[in-house]
């Protein structure tokens, strides 16, 4: 009579792998299943934020030639925008960067060459986030420029 | 002399190209979300500075550069929407080439349309 083996995986739909079948001698947890399903949420919604986002910006009214700092401040005087650009920022990256994280992964063999391109791709997601998140919430949509108020339904009046 | 490999369900087919497609539209997107995010900064520094560096954008080749981005951008999103229902879908791997084709045709209609009204507006007059 044949004995069927258990299977290599822990209790079936707990996404765990048995001990002895993990090649690196310890368990990283979760992490990839998260970061699994954090993909497929955040594309959902930033299916929505892009698509909104480009058409605000460039399909409505001129298009690009209504682009300039104007514009910009108009959007961020309104915390719809700035949250709008916030979500978008913070998922966007996340998401661009745990994608890249799984390229490195795919094709770079040596050890030393995947720690330090994820490196730069870490340091450079942080800087890049914490940027934005700043210039969105400390920009000033109404600056006094040589004594004169730049023009724009959205500023008080100096 | 190799043969080439047969019967795969998936190298070379449907499934292999629209991976590959991902993969390249989707570091594409993540290196220009890096200079965006640059270039918008600068409205931190001066409405000068930005309006300038914003001023260069705008001409025919910065056009087209966008709407190649726009095309990889409406490819990543649909796809990504097909590789969940794939995933999480009962019926979604037996439809994935079915469903390649529909992501393929909603690209075609919306990046048309994209390519149509922003190409006229930047390449046009006012």
């Amino acid at each position: 009579m044949t004995t069927i083996e258990s299977p290599r995986s822990g209790k079936i739909g707990s996404g765990k792998i048995a001990p002895k079948y993990n090649r690196s001698g310890h368990s990283r947890g979760n992490f990839e299943m998260i970061a699994w399903l954090f993909m497929r949420l955040s594309g959902v919604v930033l299916v929505v934020l892009i698509f909104g986002h480009l058409f605000v910006n460039l399909m409505v009214g001129q298009g690009i030639h209504a682009i300039d700092f104007g514009f910009v401040a108009g959007k961020w005087a309104d915390p719809f925008w700035q949250f709008w650009d916030l979500a978008m920022l913070w998922l966007a990256m996340l998401h661009g960067t745990n994608g890249v994280r799984t390229i490195i992964n795919d094709y770079a063999e040596r050890d030393a060459t995947r720690f330090w391109l994820k490196g730069v791709l870490y340091a450079a997601a942080f800087v890049i986030i914490i940027l934005g998140t700043l210039v969105i919430f400390t920009f000033n949509p109404c600056p006094v420029v040589n004594g004169v108020q730049l023009p724009g339904g959205f500023c008080p009046a100096p | 002399m190799p043969t080439k490999p047969a019967g795969t369900l998936y190298r070379g087919r449907e499934g292999m190209w629209s991976w590959v497609g991902h993969r390249i539209t989707g570091v594409v997107i993540f290196f220009f979300l890096l200079v965006h995010v640059l270039d918008t900064s600068l409205v931190r520094v001066s409405p000068e500075a930005y309006t300038a560096v914003i001023g260069a954008y705008k001409n025919p080749l910065m056009a087209i550069g966008e709407t190649g981005l726009v095309a990889a951008i409406v490819f990543h999103a649909f796809n990504g929407l097909r590789v969940i229902a794939i995933d999480f879908w009962k019926k979604g791997a037996k439809y994935q080439r079915q469903m390649l084709w529909t992501v393929l045709i909603l690209w075609v209609v919306v990046f048309g349309a994209f390519a149509v009204r922003h190409l006229s507006l930047a390449l046009g007059g006012h």
